[in-house]
């Protein structure tokens, strides 16, 4: 079987792999390189529990192949704290309880990171509609919009 | 089962060879967001994906002084963060972000949304209803196409086995000219249109219309151009009677199906309500341009 060989920066580490070309991010993440934070939902873009940011735009993993990522920047919910130290989404989340069964935490969390970064000043409604690709089936949505809206005001207000 | 291969060519010439040489079992991958998902539903099982997003001028927005030329494998994110595609043509823009999540947004192009062939694909009444081309390469060469002629029916179009699209050209509109898009879906987002409407139309300097193009979505096997649009329209202000002749021929159009996102006598009414309402916008817009 034909194997591609990829090169691509993963959460910063220059990363190799091989994939064949049917395999998809997510296989790789979760298959070649034990990643497994990024979690597998329904395969097809539907809910977005894979989503991760690939060249600073959030996408869904099981919709982007391994094949055409040589050079590519990969950043996933591993990525997320830096230096032991959780990112103030995931500390929020684990404050105020965003999160029940957590498959689709990691999605969300990094789809939550780039609409920040995108628009620090949401609205609750830009949230709403910016999280509308992820699916959360513990019916807890409610507070998962809440948190962001926290961490986007505590952002702004130490103006990082 | 054949194995799968990949082929990410850098030039329209190589990609071209590629399909000729895979001819029925070549697909071209561009942001995937359909493509993918059928081959994971055993929907189709290609030989070979040619990723043509390596292509400098399949991956480009390009202004030039009579026309904007957009690269089939540009993403919706890319094309709603573009300044001047966004000031000239909203409607088309706003086509092309209905589509799927952000996420989605990142990935999804509207060469794919064209060539997919959904009855139901947002982008397709839009860019018909802007008079937009296809740049379409082949081993014969390129060759642009107005867009309404792409579509043949739900998931077939008019290009050959070694064709694809290569770029998607809107013209520069005249002054004084908006176009927009709307559709209904049953959700506020993130949803398949049970119609859509797209129109593009110009004022003459006393205010009233100069030339106007309406194409709806969902209604047919096909986009459909309201090719009564103009008739109703040309020469006149915008006023309810007007308004009210544009909805009639709309509905007029309508060959839709009965499934369980909406009835052919929702649909057909819909189709009215409609392109009461983005003519109106579109002409708002026309007036503020």
């Amino acid at each position: 079987m034909t194997k591609h060989n990829i090169t691509a920066t993963i959460n910063g580490d220059e990363t190799e792999f091989t994939c064949s070309a049917e395999q998809t991010l997510l296989d790789v993440l979760r298959g070649e390189l034990q990643l497994t934070g990024t979690k597998n939902g329904c395969g097809t873009g539907d809910c977005g529990a894979c989503t991760v940011i690939v060249n600073g735009r959030p996408v869904n993993s099981c919709l982007v192949l391994g094949a055409e990522l040589d050079g590519a920047n990969v950043e996933t919910i591993e990525g997320m704290a830096k230096g032991g130290e959780l990112h103030p989404l995931q500390q929020k989340f684990l404050d105020q309880a965003a999160l029940q069964c957590g498959v689709c935490t990691p999605g969300i969390l990094n789809m939550a990171k780039a609409l920040l970064e995108k628009n620090p000043d949401p609205t609750e409604t830009e949230i709403r509609f910016g999280l509308a690709g992820n699916l959360c089936r513990c019916t807890g949505y409610d507070k998962i919009i809440r948190a962001v809206m926290d961490v986007a005001a505590e952002m702004r207000a130490s103006g990082s | 089962m054949t194995e799968l291969k990949y082929e990410a060519p850098e030039t329209v010439e190589a990609a071209v060879g590629l399909l000729a040489a895979g001819t029925q079992g070549a697909k071209i991958f561009a942001g995937g967001t359909d493509l993918l998902v059928q081959m994971r539903e055993d929907l189709i099982e290609p030989e070979v994906l040619i990723d043509i997003k390596k292509i400098a001028e399949v991956r480009a927005i390009t202004v030039g002084s009579d026309d904007i030329k957009i690269g089939a494998a540009v993403t919706g994110a890319e094309l709603g963060e573009h300044a001047e595609v966004n000031a000239l043509w909203p409607g088309v823009v706003e086509a092309m972000e209905l589509i799927g999540s952000d996420q989605v947004q990142g990935r999804a192009t509207m060469g794919g949304n064209l060539c997919n062939a959904s009855p139901a694909a947002d982008s397709v009444p839009a860019l018909i209803a802007a008079a937009a081309k296809a740049v379409i390469a082949g081993s014969g060469g390129t060759r642009e196409v107005p867009v309404e002629e792409i579509v043949t029916g739900p998931g077939q179009t008019s290009l050959g086995p070694d064709e694809f699209v290569v770029q998607i050209i809107l013209p520069k509109p005249p002054t004084r000219a908006g176009d927009a898009y709307l559709r209904f879906i049953p959700r506020t987002e993130m949803d398949i249109a049970v119609v859509g409407a797209g129109v593009s139309l110009s004022l003459n300097d006393d205010g009233t219309c100069a030339a106007v193009r309406m194409a709806l979505g969902a209604v047919a096997p096909t986009v459909v151009l309201v090719e009564a649009a103009s008739d109703i329209l040309v020469g006149k202000n915008l006023d309810d009677a007007v308004l009210d002749a544009l909805a009639s021929a709309a509905s007029g159009v309508c060959n839709p199906i009965d499934d369980k996102r909406g009835t052919i006598e929702f649909r057909t009414k819909v189709a009215g309500v409609l392109a009461r309402r983005v003519t109106t916008i579109a002409w708002q817009r026309a007036e503020k341009s």
